[in-house]
């Protein structure tokens, strides 16, 4: 079973449409004692950097998600707004970010102007090194992104997919039981099928 | 470096889909979950529906058969036709659609562009321009699903609705819809030029060629088409398709001499 995490920060319906297309068991939630006994969390999310702590905060849910996190070490998948949160900080927000991987959002500054802000639509996503999320993706893997911030991994040993915009970010991290995924792996036909059910079945 | 995205756009009129000519003729192609199930076996970049006659008919989005496709839909999605409110925006995007696409309700009421962008982000904005070849030369803006004249000119809308808060300018020219003899090029241009935002080139497209033509002449970010995805030969048989990336790479990246 995954436990989605309802924050009230976006599209969580794509999500477990995608789950229930794997066979994975899914359900979306804003209880916290649900959360409390969950054994792999989505942390999903799409918006502004502050408004997600904020709502992370407001929801209650900050103490429990930090013991599954910190404490429980429950498989833990950060979608998008939702990987960046995952940091100790944004470039888009003054919050502190959960600080659960040793990394910072930043903002894209594109010298070439042809790259426009937001970053938007289909892009390759390079395997840095092996690792149950993203090992046995299909050929020339590529994935929907939507993002004006990227996430900057400081061990470089985190790293698990980068992807070109104007020089090299990274899309995907995995610290322990923490992973993020830059791109909406739930938008992302076999691609993204592959990935989360790598999350579903092999990560553990 | 970002695919060009190549987008089907398909019409919901009633619970089917149609395709029109100039706007005019919708004849029936089918019905949209079977036409998803086989654009996702396909791997479409994305995919945009419009219900072609909610604003002329006065009414709001048909809720339940937004949640049906957009269940079955794993890329990205941009949703049209009859969103009034920030209310009827939200319930859309909880249904599992990432894009909200505003066109007559721009028109009539633009601060809507803007609420919907200061809560969901501009990413989730598009405005869609419907605009039509004048006698005298230029474009003009129609609303209601071409029905209605505005006296607006394209670049000037579009300017406006990127400075409420649009993410992205969906470009349609009525001359073109459904004729498959190639975009509209000069409104292409016009508008792409005229705006940082992406904007989607639609309405005429008949071949791959087609599509670089919009990219390297119109610089369109990206293309969208409905006949060519839904129709197959000179009779127009309904046959839905959609070319394979490696036919896409090498119609987007033909390199077109650029027109000062």
């Amino acid at each position: 079973m995954i436990t989605i995490v309802d924050y009230n920060m976006g599209n969580l319906g794509s999500i477990s449409n995608m789950l229930r297309k794997i066979g994975a068991d899914a359900v979306i939630t804003a209880d916290p004692q649900k959360i409390a006994s969950a054994r792999k969390l989505i942390l999903p999310g799409v918006g502004a950097f502050d408004a997600g702590m904020d709502n992370l905060a407001r929801s209650g849910l900050l103490p429990v998600l930090h013991q599954r996190v910190l404490q429980a070490g429950v498989p833990t998948l950060g979608i998008c707004l939702g990987m960046q949160l995952m940091t100790r900080s944004s470039d888009e927000g003054a919050r502190q970010g959960l600080g659960w991987v040793d990394a910072e959002a930043l903002r894209f500054r594109p010298t070439d102007a042809s790259l426009k802000v937001p970053h938007m639509g289909w892009n390759r996503a390079m395997p840095v090194r092996s690792a149950p999320l993203t090992d046995g993706l299909p050929d020339e893997p590529r994935f929907y992104f939507v993002h004006s911030y990227y996430v900057q991994c400081h061990n470089a040993d985190d790293v698990l997919l980068t992807t070109p915009y104007g020089g090299e970010f990274h899309s995907a991290f995995q610290h322990g039981n923490v992973c993020g995924v830059q791109f909406h792996p739930e938008k992302s036909h076999k691609f993204g099928m592959a990935l989360l059910r790598n999350f579903a079945e092999r990560v553990n | 470096m970002l695919q060009t995205r190549v987008i089907p756009c398909l019409l919901l009129q009633g619970e089917g889909l149609v395709k029109t000519t100039r706007f005019k003729d919708p004849t029936y192609i089918g019905d949209p979950i079977n036409a998803i199930r086989i654009f996702n076996d396909k791997e479409v970049d994305e995919l945009i529906f419009l219900d072609i006659t909610a604003s002329r008919e006065g009414r709001g989005p048909a809720f339940q058969a937004i949640r049906d496709f957009a269940s079955e839909c794993f890329m990205p999605v941009g949703y049209g036709g009859g969103i009034r409110s920030l209310e009827d925006a939200r319930q859309v995007l909880s249904l599992g659609i990432e894009k909200i696409i505003l066109n007559t309700m721009a028109l009539r009421r633009p601060e809507l562009v803007s609420e919907i962008a200061r809560e969901f982000g501009s990413q989730a904005v598009v405005v869609s321009i419907d605009a039509k070849k004048r006698l005298l030369g230029g474009h003009e803006v129609f609303a209601a699903d071409g029905t209605e004249k505005t006296g607006l000119k394209p670049v000037a809308h579009a300017q406006r609705m990127v400075e409420l808060g649009a993410g992205e300018i969906f470009l349609n020219s009525i001359d073109r819809d459904g004729t498959q003899t190639g975009y509209d090029l000069a409104l292409v241009r016009s508008v792409a030029t005229a705006v940082s935002v992406p904007v989607i080139a639609c309405g005429g497209a008949g071949s791959l060629a087609h599509f670089g033509e919009a990219v390297a002449e119109g610089h369109a970010s990206a293309v969208s088409a409905g006949s060519m995805f839904v129709f197959h030969g000179k009779h127009r048989a309904v046959l839905i398709s959609y070319p394979t990336r490696a036919e896409l790479d090498a119609a987007l990246s033909i390199p077109f001499p650029r027109r000062s």
